[in-house]
């Protein structure tokens, strides 16, 4: 199956930190790609390169073609790239139906109220319509932030840590909602999250980053059982084990 | 409270004052619904979350460009004047905003500051627009029509009162679309607006030329009202003044900026003849009062009556 995304030795530094360094990933289409790695080894400015928010120092990433370094998030989403953010970005003074409204009116969807009204019920948001998204529990928060991304039907979509702050039993709810309105859609998902066991259900593949590199890729069973893995984002202390 | 409606029955008691109040009532509501034009253009700035401390430019613009064409191009006309104002004011707001529409908050409102500054002092350095004293308008036609010796100012304000409820209408529409709610969109975050895929710089260079080209209106209007022009059109304390009556009326509503701008200019006539001395103290006293208890502007207040 052909790659939607390719990522060439990418490399990116803040000063003395390097958050990338030699990248090398190619996501297949319909794939369902987790991200792993402690806090700070990288996964957020792996999202925010390949979004145009950073860009690069070196490499080259390649979406369904198109180089995408140098190219801003407006012209990234008009590609069919879409993500949610680890802080959901949401406006917090408009109500939920507001903003799946501004949403889909920016892609220009046909029937924009009904539109909203659709993703209203099928991300179960129905019951807080009405409310400022600034006064939203963090779980329906994040609902609705992945809800606005998927608005532009996009090809890939890149989720930060769509259950960080949310309790452990919300968790495979809302996880099972986001899957369950892109699967079918052909829609490949990469998505960065701390919780293995969300990884390990969700994910066909996992890739693990550590100090900017990727230090393991593949089925998930494989990669989490890796020693290096399981020392430097897991955490287990091995030799201790062994 | 329903906008429309509202805003139809403001228009036709307006209008009904036109042929009998007195001269200096026509004076008041007339000045008052030109700076509610300017203050109407703010308005779209502010729900973008923008602050201009430099409408002057554009209120200064109008009413200069309206008073050149019949004292300069001998086009009497208050029709001609009003088009030249307000297509003046936004042809300059089109090319500054491609700079302005580009920053925000202090530094946005710190440039439009700057370049009404500049206007300020262009003319009050040119002899041939009257340098400080500015110089008289006079008016003969209204659309190809003589004016009656003596209705001019009523006609002046009548034609002030269809434009607002025109504009006010139109307004109120599209703040209500999808254009309205992304520049709501835009105060509350920028950057989710551009990973949905729209334009922000397009949203707010729109904005600007619209607000320039309502201020530039409000200018000609003005010009029309008082029979004069000079430069404390564009100074910054007349700047100062749209924003002042834009937080006294809040921002929630296409109808408030005019209350709050017929309010400000009966208190400030009242205050000029009866305490001239505390009138900026009153001001600074009454912005407070808004500020502490009422930070959605005098809106509030007929919405929580509503």
């Amino acid at each position: 199956m052909s790659a939607i995304l390719e990522a060439d030795d990418l490399h990116k530094r803040f000063g003395a930190v390097s958050a990338a360094a030699d990248i090398n990933l190619a996501l297949a289409r319909g794939s369902v790609v987790s991200v792993i790695g402690a806090n700070g080894a990288g996964k957020t400015t792996f999202l925010n390169m390949v979004t145009g928010y950073l860009r690069p120092d070196h490499g080259r990433i390649r979406f369904d073609g198109q180089e995408l370094v140098g190219r801003t998030p407006r012209q990234i989403t008009r590609l069919g790239l879409a993500r949610s953010f680890q802080i959901p970005q949401l406006f917090q003074t408009l109500s939920v139906r507001e903003n799946l409204l501004v949403a889909e009116g920016i892609a220009a969807a046909e029937r924009v109220e009904e539109a909203a009204d659709a993703l209203l019920e099928r991300f179960s948001l129905g019951p807080y319509a009405a409310r400022p998204a600034g006064l939203l529990p963090e779980g329906v928060r994040k609902l609705l932030d992945v809800a606005m991304a998927l608005v532009a039907q996009p090809k890939l979509l890149l989720l930060d840590e769509p259950t960080s702050g949310v309790a452990a039993d919300e968790k495979f709810a809302i996880m099972d909602l986001v899957m369950g309105a892109v699967r079918g859609q052909g829609v490949t998902v990469l998505f960065v999250e701390h919780d293995m066991d969300i990884v390990s259900r969700y994910a066909g593949r996992v890739v693990a980053f550590y100090d900017g590199r990727v230090i393991a890729d593949g089925a998930p069973a494989a990669v989490l059982s890796a020693e290096e893995v399981r020392r430097y984002v897991i955490g287990e202390d091995v030799r201790a084990a062994a | 409270m329903r906008t429309v409606p509202a805003l139809a029955a403001a228009s036709a008691a307006l209008l009904a004052l036109a042929p009998w109040a007195p001269q200096w009532l026509v004076f008041l509501l007339a000045l008052a619904l030109a700076k509610g034009l300017v203050v109407l253009g703010l308005l779209l700035l502010m729900r973008a979350g923008l602050v201009s401390f430099g409408q002057g430019l554009y209120f200064g613009l109008g009413a200069y460009a309206a008073a050149l064409l019949a004292h300069r191009g001998g086009l009497a006309d208050a029709a001609l004047m009003i088009v030249a104002g307000t297509l003046g004011a936004a042809a300059v707001a089109a090319l500054v905003g491609l700079l302005l529409a580009r920053y925000r908050e202090i530094f946005f409102g710190m440039l439009s500051l700057a370049f009404s500054m500049i206007l300020y002092g262009l003319l009050v350095k040119s002899s041939t627009l009257g340098s400080t004293d500015g110089f008289s308008v006079h008016v003969r036609h209204f659309a190809g029509v003589p004016l009656a010796e003596g209705a001019e100012r009523r006609i002046f304000y009548a034609a002030s009162v269809l434009a607002v409820l025109a504009l006010a209408w139109a307004l109120h529409r599209w703040l209500g679309s999808h254009w309205g709610r992304v520049t709501a969109a835009i105060r509350d975050n920028e950057l989710r607006v551009e990973y949905l895929g729209a334009s922000v710089y397009r949203v707010v260079y729109v904005n600007y030329i619209v607000a320039g080209a309502l201020a530039g209106l409000g200018g000609a209007f003005a010009a029309l009202a008082v029979g004069h022009v000079d430069p404390e059109t564009a100074y910054w304390t007349t700047s100062g003044e749209f924003v002042f009556i834009a937080i006294l009326g809040g921002t929630g509503n296409v109808l408030a900026p005019f209350l709050a701008a017929i309010i400000f200019e009966a208190l400030r006539t009242v205050a000029n003849q009866y305490a001239p001395n505390v009138w900026q103290m009153a001001l600074g006293v009454a912005m407070l009062a808004i500020i502490l208890f009422l930070p959605g502007g005098l809106w509030t207040l007929a919405r929580r009556k509503a």
